[in-house]
């Protein structure tokens, strides 16, 4: 066959090889720093301020929570009505309340049954929705359509309403157990559901049929390898979830049904202020600014974390 | 260089293309395209020239990550987020649209040039009809409206080959075949009556089969209509069976680019050297002479005959395999059968590589599965060593799992991304309780070794290896448990052609050191002649083709048989082989 004329620009061309040098095919780099999911998402977070004043609000948060005694050595019960709405004074930076006890002293010590519901909550609904949730997912068939079901109906029921609910039947048990277990009862079956989903997602993995080809157990590999590809969603869901809880036990608290007024706490507070709203507006603002703050910061993680976890976002 | 001539070309279908006045179509000067990553900017095509001339066809060859998509997609300026031209100029028709406009783009796009994009299942809108997708593009470019457009929305999907084409228009993506979407892109892509068509992979994602019926057509069209095409592709054998000119890309550069003959018969380029000694299109062509020279047939020999005379019993033996899928019917509760494999048999000899070739759907993975025990058959029965399969117990079946291993498709999917390259390797001897911490740790450095990785790779994690790496973990797993057969499910088929020379010759390397059987489930029809000792081709869940691949390649009996090879990209190209040989050195 005659060579095909070549027209202007069209001649063969080969680069120069010093130019262009040919890598190894496919060479590991060796170099490099192992890296793995989670140190990725480190990576990601180190660089977002907005992790940086979360974590910070939150280990404030959560110092006062445990130490309040640091923060003020007044009691925050030993209310004298001669006080009564007194401006603030030394040693009482926010003033006193109608019933003459210091604010400041309130809100501090109120930080703690706030973060313990919080957090007891959250481990709570994550222990029993991770739990059901993988079941459902890994194993499928009945216990799944039953699940579904029992989520479907959980869903329909208004969660705040719900607990108000029952908070009133158990009026005279009223404590911070009480309120966990009720927030607890109402708020797994979401996280459930996130489980379930994620599990779905991973179950059908090639490394899981290769777990499952080299013998492993299905026990196993639901715990070895499809719970921890499906950690990410849980986690950014009870970061989030941590402060919608604090929420619903301050919303709790200020309708008189969740923590007794024997527990110095927020929503109670929030609660005993309104009535004198116009007069003393102070009164109000600080628990409502700390509640406020609280979950913000946690609100706050939830959604750095999730930008730094979400499959979606992640590189390659 | 040589003084430019103007005489008439003439392509490799020896039709007869008048120049036209020499004036390039599309002239892409020293094109410079960066992307901003977290890490600052990074060259995706550096430097980079092309020509296109009017009517001609061209292709872009590389692998992934070699630019040839982002030069294509900079010329329509299509580039995908931070993507942006930083040098050279992009001429087409006399005019430079380097920096044209937004507006002055639109005019271009669709009407001057058409792209025939990569993926036909994810780029036509599910919630709007074919024939609405089809006149939107005659909309946007102001060829017609109205009863017009209807008429001629039937009219272009006809002649994209569409049958019934007016009936066809009135349907749904979801109602098409991959090759029927394929078919309806290509009409969007040349409904503008554009000078030149870019075709970006325009048909990797279907069989071989419709991928040759849909090339083919798409090559008559766009002679017929004078349309210059740009092909993109990864495969060299079909690139240089479709266009004339050939730019080879590599890591952003242009290696090498000239008429497609002159690429293909002399390689200049070390790195076109290597791409066109692994094709697996052309080298499948080409082992028959390797073997003639000697070199391949010792290693063939090697593998199959070694470690003297091996013992030729059949270590698989599948019979009358069926299974059957219950699927979702039309009302609830009902369900219809599918049958998935029908009457399938077929054994593999101890120490050779027994290969399962079919379209997708032929039911081919199914039988996989059933051979791992990972599925049960619905009639049949598969043997292992003389024992019947479904009659292990579960510590029988535990025993089994250490003899029998596969190894997936997808790199990316077949590794936990939360294991350290370590714990992955180091799971299948932790389950099956062998060894203790430290001879482990040996074993896995072995076995790293025996894929050709560093033991330094033992502490990353599979997000940062490359395909081919990860699929070398994949293997070195497998092999963890020194079992007797692995079952390779497309083991290769995601890898550039390179990565994926590299990784057959690793198989084949092992096979012949520890005797393995394989089991290779595959599409490609040229990979199966590089690896495999027995074929049997399945069609619709039926074995239609069994035989040495000798015989399945040289004597196909079955037409079906035949049509699958005819399409193996680059088949065609046996008359530039002789060509080939006829050049002088």
């Amino acid at each position: 066959m005659p060579e095909t004329p070549t027209r202007p620009d069209q001649q063969h061309f080969f680069a120069q090889l010093d130019e262009t040098p040919v890598g190894v095919v496919d060479s590991v780099d060796e170099s490099a720093a192992p890296a793995s999911v989670w140190k990725d998402a480190w990576h990601q977070l180190r660089r977002r301020p907005m992790f940086w004043v979360a974590t910070l609000l939150i280990a404030v948060i959560v110092v006062v929570a445990l130490f309040p005694q640091w923060f003020t050595s007044v009691d925050p019960k030993a209310c004298d009505l001669s006080n009564s709405s007194l401006p603030p004074s030394a040693g009482h930076p926010f003033g006193f309340n109608f019933q003459g006890c210091d604010i400041y002293a309130r809100t501090i010590y109120g930080a703690r049954p706030s973060v313990t519901v919080g957090v007891l909550t959250t481990v709570v609904v994550v222990l029993i929705g991770a739990v059901v949730g993988a079941i459902a997912g890994f194993y499928g068939k009945w216990f799944d359509s039953i699940l579904s079901r029992v989520t479907d109906i959980f869903f329909a029921i208004p969660f705040v309403l719900a607990a108000i609910v029952i908070m009133s039947v158990l009026y005279n048990q009223r404590g911070i157990l009480t309120v966990v277990i009720v927030l607890g009862v109402f708020g797994w079956p979401q996280i459930a559901r996130i489980t379930r989903g994620a599990v779905l997602s991973v179950k059908n993995s090639d490394f899981v049929t290769a777990a499952k080809a080299l013998g492993a157990s299905r026990a196993s590999t639901l715990v070895r390898h499809i719970m921890p590809n499906s950690a990410a969603p849980i986690i950014v869901y009870a970061t989030v979830a941590l402060g919608t809880f604090i929420v619903a036990e301050a919303t709790l608290s200020f309708l008189g049904i969740g923590l007794p007024q024997s527990v110095v706490s927020w929503g109670g507070d929030i609660s005993d202020a309104q009535r004198r709203l116009r007069a003393n507006p102070v009164e109000l603002f600080y628990p409502a600014a700390a509640l406020a703050l609280t979950v913000l910061s946690f609100i706050m993680m939830g959604d750095v974390v999730r930008d730094a976890l979400d499959p979606k976002a992640r590189k390659r | 260089m040589s003084h430019p001539t103007y005489e008439p070309i003439v392509d490799a279908t020896g039709a007869v293309h008048a120049p036209h006045g020499g004036a390039p179509l599309l002239q892409v000067r020293d094109l410079q395209v960066e992307f901003m990553t977290n890490t600052g900017p990074v060259q995706a095509v550096r430097g980079a020239n092309l020509t296109v001339y009017p009517g001609q066809s061209v292709a872009i060859v590389g692998e992934s990550g070699s630019g040839k998509s982002t030069t294509a997609h900079a010329v329509i300026d299509l580039l995908p987020g931070t993507g942006k031209v930083t040098g050279g100029s992009i001429v087409f028709d006399g005019k430079d649209i380097t920096h044209a406009s937004a507006k002055e783009m639109v005019e271009v796009r669709g009407r001057q040039i058409g792209l025939v994009p990569q993926d036909p299942m994810s780029n036509l809108n599910p919630v709007w009809k074919i024939g609405f997708q089809v006149k939107e593009a005659l909309k946007a470019n102001g060829i017609a409206t109205g009863k017009d457009a209807d008429r001629r929305v039937a009219e272009l999907l006809a002649e994209a080959g569409l049958p019934d084409a007016e009936r066809r228009a009135n349907q749904y993506p979801h109602e098409f075949s991959g090759g029927m979407r394929q078919r309806a892109l290509i009409a969007i892509g040349l409904a503008a009556r554009p000078k030149l068509l870019i075709a970006d992979e325009p048909t990797s994602a279907l069989d071989v089969t419709v991928q040759r019926v849909i090339l083919d057509h798409l090559e008559g069209l766009t002679q017929q209509l004078g349309t210059a095409v740009l092909f993109i592709t990864h495969d060299l054998g079909l690139a240089a069976e479709r266009a004339e000119h050939l730019v080879v890309m590599y890591r952003g550069q242009v290696v090498e680019s000239g008429p497609s003959r002159k690429i293909l018969a002399d390689p200049q380029h070390p790195y076109t050297q290597r791409l066109v000694a692994a094709a697996p299109s052309l080298a499948s062509r080409r082992i028959q002479s390797a073997k003639e020279r000697g070199v391949e047939s010792t290693e063939l020999l090697a593998t199959t005959g070694g470690e003297g005379a091996r013992r030729s019993d059949e270590v698989v033996k599948v019979e009358n395999l069926t299974k059957v899928f219950q699927i979702r019917g039309n009302r609830p509760g009902q369900t219809t059968e599918f049958k998935a494999v029908d009457d399938v048999s077929f054994s593999i000899k101890r120490g050779t590589t027994t290969a399962l070739v079919g379209e997708s759907g032929s039911g081919k993975s199914t039988v996989a599965n059933i051979v791992l025990n990972l599925l049960d058959p619905t009639e049949g029965k598969v043997y292992f060593d003389g024992t019947d399969l479904s009659t292990l117990d579960a510590k029988e079946l535990f025993t089994f799992r250490r003899r029998v291993q596969p190894i997936f498709q997808n790199p990316y999917g077949s590794l936990d991304p939360m294991y350290s390259i370590y714990r992955t390797i180091e799971e299948p001897l932790r389950v099956h309780k062998v060894g203790d911490r430290k001879s482990r740790e040996k074993r896995v450095r072995e076995l790293l070794d025996m894929v050709a990785l560093p033991a330094s790779t033992m502490r990353r994690f599979p997000a940062e290896l490359s395909g081919g790496q990860r699929q070398r973990i994949a293997i070195a797993r497998a092999l963890a448990l020194e079992p007797e057969v692995i079952v390779c499910d497309e083991a290769v088929s995601a890898l550039d052609v390179l990565v994926q020379a590299q990784i057959l010759t690793l198989l084949n390397d092992l096979q012949a050191e520890l005797g393995l059987s394989y089991l290779f489930i595959t599409h490609d029809l040229a990979v199966v002649r590089q690896i495999a000792d027995e074929v049997c081709v399945m069609k619709t869940g039926q074995v239609v083709e069994a035989a040495t691949t000798d015989e399945v390649f040289d004597n196909p009996r079955q037409p079906y048989t035949r049509e699958l090879l005819a399409a193996i990209p680059g088949a065609r190209l046996e008359v530039f082989g002789e060509g080939i040989e006829d050049l002088p050195a």
